[in-house]
């Protein structure tokens, strides 16, 4: 069992509280999830030419500030690391890829939990009503975020086996389920230069979408591919720059609620998570169908 | 004007943002000892809590205002329970006896293994809807997921629109009526001739669950092919 939630603004009000909201979701899945907690946030996306990571570091003392200085003499600029608890975003001037692989080198002891223009990854081991002050989720603003609480089934608790795993630039994934034969997927992935830092079976899931994606499918077309190459439970919530999908295996064993309202699209394991939301009452809800993906996009101006 | 209000009768309100949801089913558990208590309830503010009024049994009725989670009015007896809004998963599992009613959709495994009275749900079920049914009668408005009435042992799953794959894998004695498209029968399901005694129970069945204006003839029947598991003739009479 995990919780899964999404919610995606449609208007300015929603996009102020939509960290409040998406705390109040994701306190009302912790029971389905009471080992770890996460989220994914999209908001300020960072200016041309630079790019956003999310580094977390398990040493309380890092020194972000040391890290902003090597930062800005290897890429220029002035970085300034936003801290929050384990965690820290950094706004640089490069290229995300290019960002990413500098730390990834440099500093093998930090995670880096996200890479893009507007995504923010946090995750943290313990119960989701801590996470929810920890990292004072209320304060977010943002366009659309997705979250996760995680009962482990495959893999150890660890911050790098909680949810949201990054899928590449500003994509992440979240799942409810458990998938049989990662350990091979996972092995012919890193074949094709695939990198995991888990064992865990959600993390292949997310390899495997990242591998599709930069083999040139689209959203639509890495998620079908799914359907015929993970073998398990799943249902799967994608956060993409523009919105996020959601996708159910064929079975579907594991629950999923879609509503949908003039102000947001919400998308949460449970009906309990949803009813937390204005005008939830007044929602059209239902019940994705198995083996079809669904997407919300924000319209491109 | 709802059937509450019909009536007249002196209605229990709780409302579950201010009561414990434990407080209200205990309320009506306790109606299953002792005659003296309201036969009228309303149960305001679900918000998709799980387990909402299961294991009643008393003649109770009971209106819950709003979506409700998991296994609502599970294991009933006796009691009519109405949702009016959208249940979970597991909506009047092992249903004995009574009615259910759901105004939306209900998830997946509505009326599992219940073992009579009858569920209705005006909207769509999920999948699995009537999954190793012994004897609960449903009718569904909407249409139906993949592998309903798996395993179905007894009773009857009326469904007006389609019903997904697999409909009545490895069925038993169960009779299923759809007035739809099926995606496909699931092992040893096979379609039957609807002969008068069928039209006749359907429209029984579907006149119980209010639905008079919905015409029996426009159905086919499904039912077991009686290849899969060891049928025997001899005892036709037990089922």
């Amino acid at each position: 069992m995990c919780g899964i939630v999404g919610l995606f603004a449609k208007s300015l009000e929603l996009e102020e509280s939509l960290g409040e909201h998406l705390a109040a979701m994701l306190t009302q899945m912790s029971g389905r999830g009471p080992d770890s907690a996460g989220i994914a946030v999209y908001r300020n996306p960072a200016p041309f030419g630079s790019s956003k990571l999310t580094l977390f570091s398990p040493d309380p003392l890092e020194d972000w500030e040391a890290l902003c200085q090597e930062l800005g003499a290897r890429f220029g600029g002035s970085p300034e690391a936003s801290v929050r608890s384990s965690h820290a975003v950094i706004l640089v001037d490069a290229e995300a890829a290019d960002a990413e692989a500098w730390v990834r080198e440099a500093h093998p002891d930090l995670r880096v939990m996200s890479a893009g223009q507007a995504i923010e990854i946090y995750k943290e081991t313990g119960r989701p009503e801590e996470f929810v002050s920890r990292f004072d989720l209320a304060s977010f603003q943002g366009s659309h975020a997705l979250g996760h609480t995680r009962m482990a089934t495959e893999s150890r608790v660890t911050t790098e086996g909680s949810h949201p795993f990054s899928t590449g630039l500003d994509l992440c994934l979240v799942h409810n389920g458990s998938l049989s034969n990662h350990n091979r997927l996972r092995e012919r992935l890193r074949r094709e230069g695939i990198a995991f830092q888990t064992e865990n079976d959600s993390e292949v899931a997310a390899g495997y979408l990242a591998w599709r994606l930069r083999e040139g499918a689209s959203l639509e077309e890495a998620l079908e591919a799914c359907l015929e190459d993970l073998d398990g439970f799943y249902t799967f919530l994608v956060g993409t720059l523009d919105g996020f999908a959601v996708l159910r295996d064929g079975i579907a064993c594991k629950p999923a609620v879609i509503a949908e309202t003039d102000d947001w699209v919400a998308m949460a394991s449970e009906w309990r998570a949803i009813a937390t939301l204005p005008g939830a009452a007044e929602a059209r809800e239902w019940e994705p169908a198995p083996g079809v993906a669904y997407a919300w996009e924000r319209a491109k101006v | 004007m709802t059937a509450t209000e019909a009536v007249g009768a002196a209605v229990e309100v709780v409302d579950l943002a201010v009561t414990p949801l434990r407080e209200l089913n205990q309320r009506l558990h306790d109606l299953a000892d002792q005659t003296a208590g309201p036969e009228r309830w309303r149960v305001l503010n679900p918000n998709g809590a799980h387990a909402v009024a299961c294991g009643l049994d008393a003649k109770l009725e009971v209106e819950i205002e709003g979506h409700v989670g998991y296994y609502c009015a599970g294991m009933n007896k006796l009691a009519a329970v109405r949702v009016h809004g959208n249940a979970g998963t597991g909506l009047a599992e092992n249903l004995m006896s009574g009615t259910v009613t759901v105004d939306g959709n209900a998830s997946q495994s509505a009326g599992a293994t219940g073992r009579g009275g009858l569920l209705v749900v005006h909207g769509d079920a999920a999948a699995r809807c009537g999954i190793s049914m012994k004897g609960i009668d449903i009718v569904v408005r909407g249409s139906v997921g993949h592998m309903s009435a798996f395993m179905a042992q007894r009773g009857r799953l009326v469904v007006c629109g389609d019903a997904g794959d697999a409909l009545g894998d490895s069925i038993y004695e169960a009779r299923l009526y759809v007035r739809g498209d099926v995606a496909g029968l699931g092992a040893d399901c096979v379609e039957k001739e609807l002969r008068d005694e069928h039209a006749a129970e359907l429209r029984e069945l579907l006149l119980q669950a209010g639905l008079g204006d919905v015409d029996p003839r426009e159905f086919r029947r499904y039912g077991s092919a009686r290849q899969l598991y060891t049928f025997k003739v001899d005892n036709a009479a037990a089922y």
